[in-house]
């Protein structure tokens, strides 16, 4: 089915979210539709799937203007969603989530369990989407849980599959996986919609490539020949430098010493086993993992925020294990946390007052039990400042910054204390491309002052871009420490994936 | 694909064997929950011992029959000195196990008996040289559960949906008001659905604030329980002190149903009841498949656990909300007219007493589900029952002690056993449509 969109526009309070976008998707295809956070595309795929309604322009579906009222005129036109957050019950069998809506029933109202599981197996084995029925959805894998979204749309007579960054929550594995199955709908004749801000990913699936910015198509891109500098820039407007200029680490003496750590939960399994890790004064130590290897417990151990049950961890020469997290993180460890949202910011609270969560306790920010706001202040505003933080007003509401520049207001608050040792958990996680590059500089150039720099990321690209030395954990355990210059990502996602563990 | 479809059958595989692990190796807090349960279980026997056995002598006699039973069961006679030291070194051994060895994944059942057994013992002691009619303590066990579970089985439905009703106790109430004046005017049947109406009048309330205008829920059911209290106690005080013939409504009689009603026990217990309690089984399994074997029952637990996505799927969120809250609404005032029309048949200031909050209880301890919340019920319903007839009786317990019980153990119940039952997702959460 060959979907068109011509001269859609949609506008909200104050933004013009879709600004006269017009693309064509054709049958057995894939078309990429690129862009930073905020640049439509969410918007425009709302409206493709009856969510929200344009303002002007219109849906064409094979020559025929559609109009979608709600959700379900668009399902039953054959366009097919799978979000971003999966729209799944995890109480759920695969089957139930799938018919949802749709229910096989008896006597008009009973379900027809044996009917749905029917149907789910149909579809699965048609299409080589291997999952069991009768499996509760929180029992598996997230990327099988996507295979469930996809049977979902396609039970529904989907034609049209719209996926919004498919490949945020996936292993590089099952990313692999997943192109495979795209190749396969396309075989079948799908039309396919792959929204993404990955860049390498975009020119390795798409058979077309479409560029959104500001809420405009600002440009079309042949994957064949287009380079990811190409489409950076058109992402953003300006030229990009997707590479992190840095020179030679110069490592210095220990500053982070763990020895033989072990953390255990409330079961008496191992989230951590018996890790030694050092990171020397001047370097960028990379932890690479796939989510929940264990790269939380290490952070939270070093920063005392979870109790460790073996071993010790040293900053410089003082013994720093059983410290309280404000003694640790005041003398010496700054922390920019992996969820911004839950650690790392108050929404509620005012960008000057988030800038001195760390320190609001201490001279000059307060005096007896009054807080000193004309210092709190002033110190904010260079912040801000210094930090490249938009818009600058510290009195906002921490809350209405973008993620980008959300990130760039704890890294201010973090990077600004003098310590010794820096930690990174997800620095760019859902961020912007240019928001990404100017704390990649920011965090070489704490490095260069001398400062030791741990950097957990579950994207290889980054750990590659800043990384002196690579340690990469599996299962609690730190499985191999490289050094950045000697190894290439398939030997560390060989590693990630479990290999020698 | 083959070579994928290898790979992806790991990954379950392997969160099962995370789950394995996780019952098998005993952990430090593990360990110090078993030694705690234990002690628990040694002091529950220190005090059978070394309190209710010595403070009590004389033969305990059980009543298991009524006198015009067609089967008379023989009262059982109980030596109770020698009894209590028999349960005593029960609970004495299953504490020493628990504490020594531990029970592991069946402590909490062993504590379950534990409580049983310590429950037996007052029970004894406090009849040790009297007699108390047993069988008709668990005849009104299964009175007084009707009004716990149905409104357990209210609170069911609107949660289910993602709605929170702590209005229960003013739905009871609304119903068992205008359940008696009704009935009183009108007759029993008209009544009940009187009261049943008027819990649903008051869902709606519930449900179009909740859905609408997305008020708070909790303050929604407090605003709900204190508007029926005020009202019916001003309505009270007001037009029936005035007319004394609107407050006296006929009361449903218990319908004995041939044959299994002459089963000794059970008959009376469960064949030999109102047309509520009938009615409350009724529901209960009603209810049950509905939630889970029907559209209607998968619609509605979708929305209350990812309303997103079934708004995605194309399914009404407030309507399915509505219809399940005003469900639970008319469940709440039915519930309601056990009060008046089957029992006393007439309405006194607050009578419900309760029952409403005990029923959000027992919905908890049942896990949202109809037949757990019917068992947790049982043991509210037990706790009530023996608290009354325990003070008829004369035993050394303040009756004040005794009519504390049934909230007591609501407390202990809630606090301490209920564990790890999952409310579900999206309870309590209004959904705003993008």
């Amino acid at each position: 089915m060959e979907l068109e969109l011509r001269g859609i526009t949609k506008a909200f309070p104050g933004v013009l979210a879709n600004d006269d976008v017009s693309l064509t998707a054709r049958s057995g295809q894939v078309l990429a539709l690129i862009g930073e956070n905020g640049a439509g595309k969410s918007t425009l795929m709302n409206i493709l799937s009856g969510i929200y309604r344009p303002d002007s322009g219109e849906i064409v579906l094979n020559g025929v203007v559609q109009k979608f009222n709600d959700p379900g005129e668009a399902i039953k036109a054959g366009i097919g969603m799978v979000h971003q957050h999966f729209m799944l019950v995890p109480v759920f069998t695969v089957a139930e989530n799938v018919v949802l809506g749709v229910e096989p029933t008896v006597f008009g109202n009973v379900l027809n369990t044996k009917k749905a599981n029917k149907e789910v197996e149909e579809i699965s084995q048609k299409y080589g989407l291997a999952v069991d029925p009768k499996a509760k959805i929180e029992d598996l894998a997230v990327g099988i849980q996507q295979r469930v979204e996809i049977i979902k749309v396609l039970l529904r007579g989907a034609k049209i599959l719209v996926f919004d960054e498919p490949t945020a929550v996936l292993t590089p594995q099952e990313v692999i996986e997943f192109f495979g199955i795209v190749a396969e709908l396309k075989s079948r004749g799908a039309t396919i919609i792959f929204i993404t801000h990955k860049l390498k990913e975009a020119l390795a699936i798409a058979d077309s490539i479409t560029v959104l910015r500001g809420g405009r198509v600002v440009g079309h891109a042949d994957p064949k020949t287009a380079t990811q500098e190409e489409l950076a820039s058109m992402m953003v407007g300006r030229e990009i430098d997707l590479t992190v200029d840095k020179t030679p680490a110069k490592p210095g003496a220990p500053v982070l010493t763990m020895s033989s750590v072990t953390m255990t939960d409330d079961f008496g399994r191992d989230l951590l086993d018996n890790i030694n890790l050092e990171v020397r004064a001047g370097e960028i130590v990379g932890v690479a993992g796939i989510q929940g290897n264990g790269q939380t417990e290490l952070i939270e151990a070093i920063t005392g925020l979870l109790p460790i049950a073996k071993g010790s961890i040293k900053l410089k020469d003082v013994d720093i294990t059983g410290f309280k997290p404000r003694q640790i993180h005041r003398d010496g460890v700054a922390h920019v946390p992996e969820d911004r949202n839950e650690m790392g910011m108050i929404g509620s609270f005012t960008v000057a007052e988030n800038l001195v969560l760390d320190s609001y306790y201490s001279q000059p920010y307060s005096r007896g039990l009054r807080l000193q706001s004309a210092s709190i202040d002033e110190s904010a505003r260079t912040l801000v400042k210094d930090y490249d933080v938009r818009p600058a007003h510290i009195e906002n509401m921490a809350s209405t910054l973008s993620g980008g520049n959300a990130q760039k207001m704890i890294v201010a608050r973090e990077f600004s204390r003098d310590v010794p040792l820096v930690l990174c958990a997800q620095p760019t996680r859902g961020i912007d491309v240019g928001s990404i590059e100017y704390i990649h500089e920011q965090i070489v150039r704490k490095r260069d002052e001398g400062i030791a720099i741990l950097v957990v990321s579950t994207e290889l690209d980054e750990i590659f871009a800043l990384s002196d030395r690579i340690v990469v954990m599996f299962d609690g355990k730190i499985v191999a420490t490289l050094n950045a210059s000697e190894t290439n990502p398939t030997e560390v996602g060989l590693y990630m994936a479990g290999k020698n563990s | 694909m083959s070579d994928n479809s290898a790979a992806y059958e790991k990954a379950p595989i392997e969160s099962y064997e995370g789950t394995e692990k996780k019952s098998n190796v005993l952990s430090k807090s593990k360990i110090r929950r078993a030694k705690i349960l234990g002690i628990i279980m040694l002091l529950l026997s220190a005090v059978v011992m070394f309190v209710l056995a010595p403070a009590s002598q004389g033969i305990a006699t059980f009543g298991l029959s009524f006198p015009d039973d067609k089967f008379q069961l023989d009262a059982l006679a109980i030596p109770s000195t020698a009894a209590l030291y028999v349960l005593a070194m029960v609970l004495a051994f299953l504490g020493g196990t628990q504490f020594l060895k531990g029970f592991q994944r069946k402590s909490t059942l062993i504590l379950g008996i534990s409580f049983v057994v310590f429950v037996i013992s007052i029970m004894i002691w406090a009849t040790a040289g009297q007699e108390f009619s047993l069988i008709s303590m668990l005849v009104s066990t299964i009175a007084r559960t009707t009004p716990i579970a149905l409104g357990a089985l209210s609170g069911i439905l609107c949660e289910r949906s993602g709605v929170v009703n702590i209005g229960i106790e003013g739905m009871l109430l609304g119903g068992a008001f205008t359940g008696v004046v009704m009935g009183s005017l009108l007759g029993g049947w008209v009544g009940l659905i009187a009261a049943t109406i008027t819990g649903g009048v008051l869902a709606l309330l519930l449900a179009f604030l909740a859905i609408n205008y997305r008020v708070d829920q909790i303050i929604i059911g407090v605003v709900i329980n204190l508007l029926v209290l005020g009202l019916t106690s001003f309505l009270t005080s007001q037009i029936l002190v005035e007319r004394p013939e609107w407050n006296d409504a006929p009361i449903f009689p218990a319908i004995k149903i041939p044959v299994l009603g002459d089963i000794p026990i059970i008959g009376p217990m469960f064949f030999d009841q109102t047309v509520i309690v009938y009615a409350m089984f009724g529901l209960v399994a009603l209810t049950t498949f509905l939630l889970f074997r029907t559209r209607w029952g998968l619609r509605t637990r979708s929305v209350g656990e990812n309303p997103k996505a079934a708004d995605s799927l194309g399914i009404s969120v407030s309507k399915t909300r509505y219809l399940a809250v005003i469900y639970g609404g008319m469940v709440g005032g039915f519930a309601g007219a056990w009060f008046t029309l089957g029992t006393v048949g007439r309405f006194d200031e607050g009578m419900t007493g309760g029952a409403g909050f005990i029923g959000l209880a027992a919905m908890i301890f049942g896990g949202w589900n109809p037949i757990g919340a019917l068992g947790a019920a049982l043991i509210f319903g037990f706790s009530d029952s023996l608290s009354q007839k325990l003070a008829l009786i004369n035993t050394s317990i303040p009756t004040e002690f005794l009519a504390m019980t049934p909230y007591l153990v609501t407390i202990v119940v809630v606090a301490g056993l209920v564990g790890r039952a999952r409310p579900p997702a999206a309870d309590g959460q209004p959904f705003e449509k993008q």
